[in-house]
């Protein structure tokens, strides 16, 4: 079963990264490349990224002819996705233990940060019982 | 192996894959290292034979292509020893290298099944054994298995490469399981084998036609192991029973990939070989006494498959098969197939009082498919409103997408007919 789990971060919460200090961004950094690396090693990983942050992040619509609308993010917006991944896991449980530990990565004085992690399951093709 | 590759070296390959693995691995002791190996053997033939065509013994050739890789392996792994001085051999390593004649021991070796049981052993989760079954006894490349679980490869390369340890890990010796645990573990083999089926078969329409293909490998192997234990009934019902589900592929995906379920189906698009062949197996097998979970899921599919429609089902049969069922494993969606031909035998209320004694288990209590059931029942009782919100309720509960639009569009019909 496939879960995506998302790191949503509050916009004045926490995880401010660009005002910390060197020494623990470098430790965030080095938890998030080894947690990866762990999950990729577990053969559970099936993608990764981390996203750019949400004041390069654009709404784009379509006007009536169809070309894109773009518009800024607007600073009121009180959550955003960080980053995420996608795992392939036998149970539900492990998908809860993986997105727990993301939970914890370090964060300003290497205390953990707990952010709250979406975990929603990826829908599958279709159902497998053969009757 | 590659789309070059002609479907009659292919299979030749696939055929061949496990039985030269057992050859290996009984010569080398490690099963790891065998296996990869062999798998380069493999590669070497797929892109040789094309060119030179194919060896008079290409059995032999792939043994002693593999058996020179292992060679590689052990001289690479003995200097890496010896530079970490953590070994230190009193044989010449000329000699630990030598290949002894016997190391092929004839064609009529088949290690095929000890791999089975070696691939499948319970030590391994569910999706290690099944990638391993794949590429160790199938002979699927590792970016093979990957495309079909759509995972990237790298991952799939580290599932196996696991596996392989829990395997070295456990000591589990490369010989056939003793007597007593025989049962238990062929067990442990048809179930990975039915999971290999079910995936292709979930995934069998639209883009995703690529799984469609671990269906028919799952196919391949189910026949493998029954060539190797004909006696077995179960080993016989859970190929009678890939057969039998096999048969309804191409009417069970519409035009555009929806789901069609069983009884909007097109049965003239059946594959009456397929089912002929299904049938024949289960009738040689059934009268041999001991039946078993397979065989009776099988002989249910069966009794679909002969029916011209819905209506001209026996259901009767189905009922009392689907009981037997019941008694034989406690199994919650056992429990709702056995309430749905509760319903067409006696009727939609009798099935949704069977559903009402199922609601307090807590496997089904929030599970989608008791929400579908009673839709289904309900429209059938006449009461539309009931149907409509159970649908309703099942599409938003469901993980599977295309069951998502089919349940929708069950409910948007509904409400339709009801304006």
């Amino acid at each position: 079963m496939k879960y995506m789990l998302m790191m949503n971060t509050p916009s004045a919460g926490p995880y401010q990264v660009a005002s910390w200090p060197k020494q623990d961004l470098q430790a965030h950094i080095e938890f998030m490349k080894g947690f990866a690396r762990k999950l990729g090693e577990a053969g559970e990983l099936v993608a990764a990224e981390g996203l750019a942050g949400p004041d390069q992040a654009r709404r784009v619509r379509a006007g009536k002819d169809g070309k894109p609308i773009t518009d800024g993010v607007f600073p009121e917006t009180k959550e955003f996705l960080a980053g995420y991944w996608i795992v392939d896991v036998e149970s539900a449980e492990r998908a809860y233990q993986i997105a727990a530990e993301a939970s914890a990565a370090p964060g300003p004085g290497g205390t953990p940060l707990n952010l709250a992690i979406e975990v929603r399951q990826v829908m599958s093709g279709p159902p497998k019982d053969l009757q | 192996m590659t789309p070059s590759l002609d479907a009659r070296t292919e299979h030749l390959l696939r055929e061949l894959a496990p039985r030269v693995l057992g050859a290996v691995t009984r010569r080398f002791h490690d099963f790891g290292a065998s296996e990869d190996a062999v798998q380069e053997a493999l590669i070497a033939a797929a892109l040789r034979w094309p060119r030179d065509g194919v060896p008079d013994d290409p059995r032999a050739w792939l043994i002693r292509v593999a058996a020179r890789r292992m060679v590689d392996h052990v001289r690479a792994e003995t200097a890496r020893r010896r530079r970490a001085a953590i070994v230190v051999s009193l044989v010449p390593p000329e000699e630990q290298l030598a290949l002894p004649a016997d190391l092929d021991e004839g064609p009529e070796r088949d290690d095929t099944l000890v791999l089975l049981f070696m691939c499948c052993h319970p030590a391994l989760s569910a999706s290690s054994a099944i990638a391993l079954t794949l590429r160790a006894v199938g002979g699927l490349t590792t970016a093979e298995i990957a495309r079909a679980f759509l995972v990237p490869e790298a991952t799939m390369a580290q599932r196996i490469s696991r596996a392989k340890q829990s395997i070295k890990d456990s000591g589990v010796p490369f010989e056939l399981p003793a007597a007593g645990e025989l049962a238990a573990r062929l067990g442990a083999v048809l179930h990975v084998l039915y999971l290999i089926f079910s995936e292709g078969y979930a995934a069998s329409s639209g883009p995703e036609l690529q799984r469609g293909d671990l269906s028919g490998e799952a196919l391949r192997l189910a026949r493998l192991l029954h060539r190797l234990v004909p006696d077995d009934g179960e080993v016989a019902g859970l190929l009678a029973l890939m057969l039998l589900t096999d048969a309804r592929r191409a009417a069970r995906t519409g035009p555009a990939g929806e789901l069609v379920p069983l009884d909007e189906q097109d049965r003239s698009r059946w594959d009456r070989d397929a089912i002929a062949e299904g049938v024949a197996l289960l009738t040689a097998t059934l009268p041999r006494g001991s039946i078993g979970a397979y065989q009776v899921q099988a002989a249910i599919a069966a009794v679909h498959d002969e029916a011209a429609s819905t209506e001209a089902t026996d259901w009767p049969q189905i009922l009392a098969l689907y009981g037997v069922l019941l008694g034989m494993s406690d199994n919650p969606m056992v429990a709702l197939n056995h309430a749905v031909a509760t319903a067409m035998v006696h009727g939609p209320a009798a099935g949704l009082e069977r559903l009402d004694a199922l609601a307090g288990d807590p496997r089904l209590s929030e599970h989608h498919r008791l929400d579908a059931v009673r839709a289904h029942l309900l429209e059938r009782a006449g009461d539309l409103e009931g149907a409509l919100a159970g649908y309703r309720r099942a599409a938003e509960r469901t993980t599977s997408l295309p069951e998502r639009d089919y349940l929708l569009t069950k409910a948007a019909r509904l409400r339709e007919v009801r304006r």
